[in-house]
């Protein structure tokens, strides 16, 4: 039985093939059926739009089914049920269980005592592979991602995303570029990690002497909540806002991408231009989560 | 140890065992922390035995621990190499050395230690032991990847 907790569980030749896999279905050839009468248990504890719509698309694209449960509030562990036993029980109902939950660790937790497969779809600060997945996948689909430039820019500390993202690129050789406000910058058992694998980080103070450089700018959310006041966030999230001014002395073939949802951080005007890919991102999230899908139900 | 400085040294702190488990060259000052790491408690029923600073030939200063009537295994052993890797066991059976032993990093330990990480699963109501991955840079949570790199006495639970 094969489970997916974290992007760390994957090697090079496993992610490029579920790269290929996830082509394939991009490309509307796959079997329509593979995954008929299969039933997904799609366990979410905290609030998702996109995860969550894209996985329940990507089974019903398969031929197969979702179960969920309305909200946290309408489930049994607002009973104060463990995970533990929800996961014993939820086993029994389906092939396989997606789990969002707020706690680091959950997922890992959910494969100890499921007798089905788990995809971990976000664990609190923790792990979220499929959204990992994905974005190699839609940098894939503009360039071969080996010894690319990428730029890490917002909130390093506490986004997952851009976590995740740096561990697998560091098996591409990947030279890594960081932008962000201080005290937000990558946890240094992160950097110490990717720098151990030979991964070469490179430390800018201002998103303008960056943008030349990269091949991928990776944006990312500044939460307001990691501010003292309104003011003084929205001092720091100005300086790090994308706007078509600031591209035009971007490489042509640079892309930007975020994992949405963005709030103040890629100017609209953006959206219209060639570089951006934030929406094409998202929507790889069906093809991905689909290959996904097979590799542990099928 | 030779035992005549063992015999010096313990003369009159620690009394012989008849049967049980003497835990020598303890890194000094390291002695509570083993009996902790071992789960021993205030309720255990059996004689327990505590020399701190005890003068040692070869490491200068030592602690030891002798437990009266309980014979450890291997896998509580071993998690004594985390904080005193140079340990020696020995096994006492009617006053002799029945088995002597070093004792050796584990590679993963469970129930021990407690994550650091508040929002870590396993500091919940979950029914799982804390669950660590021993690396050469630290302890590794199995659950969250938290990384304990040192103090690993504060973190025993």
């Amino acid at each position: 039985m094969r489970h997916i907790i974290s992007i760390s569980d994957f090697d090079r030749e496993g992610i490029d093939s579920l790269l290929d896999n996830a082509a394939q279905f991009d490309g509307k050839s796959c079997n329509a059926r593979a995954l008929d009468k299969k039933i997904l248990a799609v366990l979410f504890f905290e609030p998702s739009t996109r995860t969550r719509l894209s996985f329940e698309s990507a089974i019903a694209r398969l031929g197969g089914t979702s179960l969920s449960v309305g909200s946290v509030e309408a489930c049994s562990m607002a009973k104060g049920e463990t995970l533990a036993d929800t996961i014993r029980v939820v086993s029994g109902y389906a092939d396989a269980i997606v789990l969002r939950h707020p706690k680091e660790g959950a997922a890992r937790l959910a494969a100890e005592f499921s007798t089905v497969p788990v995809i971990n779809a976000g664990d609190g600060a923790g792990q979220h592979p499929s959204q990992t997945l994905l974005d190699l996948y839609t940098i894939r689909q503009s360039m071969p991602i080996d010894g690319i430039d990428i730029a890490l820019v917002g909130d390093l500390r506490y986004g997952r995303t851009a976590h995740s993202l740096a561990s697998a690129l560091s098996l591409y050789n990947a030279r890594l570029h960081t932008v962000c406000p201080k005290g937000l910058e990558l946890p240094e058992t992160l950097s110490a990690r990717l720098e151990e694998q030979g991964m070469e980080i490179i430390v800018h103070d201002n998103i303008t002497e960056v943008i030349p450089e990269v091949d991928v700018l990776y944006v990312t959310r500044i939460q307001r909540e990691r501010f003292p006041d309104s003011a003084s966030y929205f001092n720091v999230a100005s300086s790090y806002r994308i706007t078509p001014e600031l591209l035009e002395s971007a490489q042509e073939r640079l892309i930007v991408l975020h994992p949405l949802p963005r709030v103040d951080e890629i100017d609209p005007r953006v959206d219209a231009s060639p570089h951006a890919r934030y929406f094409e991102q998202s929507r790889n999230g069906v093809p991905v989560r689909m290959a996904m899908l097979m590799q542990v139900m099928q | 140890m030779k035992n005549s400085e063992a015999a010096e040294n313990e003369g009159l702190l620690v009394r012989r065992i008849k049967n049980g488990t003497v835990i020598d060259h303890i890194e000094p000052g390291e002695a509570l922390n083993v009996v902790k790491i071992l789960g021993i408690t205030g309720t255990t029923q059996e004689a327990l035995s505590i020399a701190t600073n005890v003068p040692s030939r070869n490491m200068g200063k030592k602690d030891i621990v002798k437990l009266n009537n309980r014979e450890l295994s291997k896998e509580e052993v071993d998690r004594i190499a985390l904080i005193s890797p140079h340990a020696t066991i020995n096994i006492i059976r009617n006053f002799k050395v029945f088995e002597k032993k070093g004792v050796e990093i584990p590679t993963l330990i469970e129930g021990v230690v407690r994550c650091p990480n508040p929002g870590c699963i396993s500091n919940t109501h979950e029914p799982i032991r804390s669950k660590f991955a021993v690396r050469a840079n630290g302890l590794h949570c199995t659950y969250c990847d938290w990384v304990i790199s040192g103090d690993i006495p504060s973190h025993i639970i």
